[in-house]
């Protein structure tokens, strides 16, 4: 949306002898008044504001938790129950952090599906969507190395399996894992470093963030259409209209993320964890938080050798190959037409898609046997074949509906046809909100 | 939208269907091995109404007395509970001077004095409950080889996994009782016999609600009339597990009346602040077609 430079000249004195020296308000102006943005965004693209205030959330409610905590084997899990118990206001302090980390990863999979879905990875915006996808890779590396710290049952269990997969790794394997975890098991040096670590790498997220929102204010926003922004009346300006709908829908995360703080801010834990750790006796099912479970499915699904890949190594590479996968979307899928509004086929696949990574998610939480390890066989095989053959060929055989000329075309022809018409013959997902 | 409803509606037909497959798959296998079972616990706690359930959920204070009554008389002989102070036992109706004469009633190791040496003294406030063994080797030693678990947290650290579609039903109604549930199911179980063909191992006793096998070390914890209340409550092993579970509970999640009252006016706000944002939404974008 780069429009040449900017016009902008603040209204008071202080704040041109301020521009002229650091062009700060011009920035904050550009970046997010005067910012345009499609007008036909719906409520999916709210969700870029929704992350951002949970990652504020999570750095500061991290900070006045790591002032009560400490990161020793023999008092960490004490330290966090005593903030649970004594610590005015501690138990929501920490019940905000434990579930806001849950809720921010529901709001980076909405954020991460809306993309697929609208095909928002697509040239220009190649760029944008890798940062997207290291930013994701940064929170569960964070998420991971967070569950780690009180030091529960599952904190300890869930880190030895998980630095376990490194171990997978030809001739390095060993060496990295020992590197991870500062000795040969999981202890107090692992405690420090991934205390350390996880202090650490939000401001790494926060980092890319900025690169991220960099990016996307160079291409713009994709927007339900797919279509590229070709003139003024495509758009609006970020204020008023985009951010008092991003607040609504803030607002109204912010009602989910509280009935879950506030009335079942266990529901997304494991028990387990509120047993102390416990190197000598281990727990019957270790299973991982459920943002993992769909990548823990596909590891687990790998029974069998491939050659000289042992299932372990298979495991282990077609996990780190499915999120992989999300890195080169923008390469596989070969369709010029963006968003799925226009792409029959492209719709029908994108919804069997998400369903089987919701079936992935339970099968990672189901025990590996019986009949749960051809179905995640079989999930794991769509989940692959989804981005390796299904999107690269559809693109070449499937046939998209008539797009409109323009953003502006799409929403006056939905507009006028809206009144007169049974509901749901206009009812499309371009048009809520 | 419609096509998206059908699609979504097909695979979640798909969905159900395969979770109803692999269920089936696992009860076939579960009858036919009545004697020898492999899933555990053999039954589903059973679900209580529970005074703190719900979101305007509140601890019954006399209720709460009981049940540290018959934690102190029975658990206490082999469980601990570090992480609980005398000073909270305020949250259960009690004032300050039967607070501290209550722990006055308990010795607690102290030191070292001036001359080095640890010594013994009456309980204060500020301590916690001492715990029955001086570490956990005494504890597994005293207890067929089994650390008695403490139970500070134990009503937080249990809880049955609910199976699909219910753990999805209880998002919606608020279901987070899964801890005392069990509690309560288990100490309930021991009157209940082996099925035929069964071997308990020796040493343990079998309870169908226990979540880690036929049996367990612990044997049956209380009988009838084992406390005297003084509040006419009856004195019955089901009394009793249900006032001993309420208060694990509180010993786990003492902020709970807290943390619900707190919610009731965090919720209220955010749908007030809501609605106010969608008129304004509405209103901001009244003359713009989108």
């Amino acid at each position: 949306m780069s429009e040449g430079h900017s016009t902008y000249t603040p209204k008071t004195g202080l704040g041109r002898w301020f521009d002229a020296r650091l062009p700060l308000p011009r920035l904050v102006y550009d970046s997010f008044i005067a910012y345009p943005v499609p007008r036909n965004l719906n409520y999916m693209w709210t969700f870029g504001g929704i992350l951002s205030i949970m990652l504020v959330s999570q750095i500061l409610t991290g900070i006045v938790l790591a002032m009560h905590y400490t990161s020793d084997t023999t008092l960490a899990f004490g330290s966090v129950e005593k903030i649970m118990r004594d610590v005015n206001q501690g138990w929501l302090l920490r019940y905000m952090h434990s579930n806001g980390a849950s809720f921010f990863f529901i709001a980076v999979y909405l954020h991460i599906f809306r993309g697929l879905y609208y095909g928002s990875y697509k040239a220009p915006r190649e760029l944008l969507w890798i940062l997207g996808c290291i930013i994701y890779l940064l929170m569960m590396a964070t998420g991971f190395m967070g569950y780690v710290l009180p030091w529960g049952q599952m904190s300890f269990w869930g880190a030895t399996v998980i630095t376990g997969f490194f171990t997978a790794i030809p001739v390095v394997g060993n060496w990295i894992q020992e590197l991870l975890l500062g000795g040969f098991a999981v202890d107090n040096p692992t405690l420090n470093r991934f205390f350390a670590l996880h202090y650490l790498l939000p401001f790494m997220i926060a980092g890319v963030v900025v690169l991220h929102i960099w990016a996307l204010h160079v291409t713009g926003q994709n927007n339900p259409t797919g279509i590229e922004v070709k003139s003024k009346t495509d758009t609006v300006a970020f204020t008023p209209y985009a951010t008092i709908k991003d607040a609504l829908g803030m607002v109204v995360f912010l009602l989910f993320f509280a009935y879950f703080i506030f009335y079942m801010p266990n529901y997304l834990g494991h028990p387990d964890n509120y047993t102390v750790a416990d190197p000598l006796k281990t727990p019957a099912h270790i299973v991982p938080e459920w943002y993992f479970l769909p990548f823990y499915a596909i590891l687990r699904a790998i029974t069998f050798n491939i050659g000289p890949i042992n299932s372990k190594l298979g495991g282990v590479i077609a996990m780190f190959g499915a999120i992989a996968m999300l890195f080169i979307v923008p390469w596989l899928d070969t369709s010029k037409v963006r968003s799925a509004v226009y792409r029959p086929w492209y719709k029908l696949f994108f919804w069997l898609f998400t369903i089987n990574a919701i079936l992935l998610g339970w099968l990672g939480s189901r025990p590996a046997e019986g009949s749960y390890v051809l179905m995640a066989q079989m999930a794991t095989l769509f989940y692959f074949a989804f981005f390796l053959v299904i999107l690269p060929v559809l693109g070449l055989i499937e046939t998209p509906r008539r797009l409109p000329n323009s953003i502006t075309e799409a929403v006056l022809e939905k507009n006028k046809g809206g009144s007169g018409h049974p509901a749901g013959a206009t009812a499309s997902p371009e048009t809520k909100g | 939208m419609k096509k998206i409803l059908i699609s979504l509606a097909a695979a979640s037909a798909l969905l159900v269907g395969a979770a109803a497959y692999a269920e089936e798959a696992g009860k076939a296998g579960e009858a036919s091995h009545e004697a020898n079972p492999t899933h555990f616990p053999i039954h589903k706690p059973k679900e209580m109404s529970w005074s703190f359930a719900g979101p305007f959920g509140t601890y019954d204070k006399a209720q709460l007395q009981r049940g540290l009554k018959v934690y102190k008389e029975v658990c206490s002989a082999c469980h601990s509970m570090k992480l609980v102070a005398f000073r909270t036992l305020s949250d259960l109706g009690y004032s300050e001077a039967q607070v501290k004469a209550f722990a006055a009633g308990y010795t607690v190791q102290d030191g070292p004095n001036d001359a080095g040496e640890m010594f013994e003294r009456p309980g204060i406030a500020s301590d916690y409950f001492p715990s029955p063994y001086p570490n956990d080797q005494a504890a597994a030693a005293a207890n067929g080889g089994a650390v008695p678990p403490d139970m500070s947290l134990l009503a937080k650290a249990r809880g049955i996994e609910r199976g699909f579609p219910q753990f999805i039903i209880d998002i919606f109604t608020q279901y987070a009782e899964n801890g005392p549930d069990y509690i309560h199911s288990l100490l309930n179980g021991y009157d209940e016999q082996p099925p035929a063909g069964m071997t308990v191992p020796e040493g343990t006793h079998y309870n169908p609600y226990f979540n880690a096998g036929v049996s367990l070390k612990m044997p049956k914890p209380i009988s009838a009339d084992q406390v005297t209340y003084d509040d006419g409550a009856p004195q019955t092993v089901e009394q009793y597990s249900e006032d001993v579970s309420a208060f694990l509970m509180w010993a786990a999640e003492p902020h709970l009346e807290d943390r619900k009252k707190t919610g009731f006016r965090v919720v209220v706000f955010l749908l007030l602040f809501a609605v106010l944002m969608y008129l304004t939404k509405r209103k901001v974008w009244s003359n713009i077609a989108h």
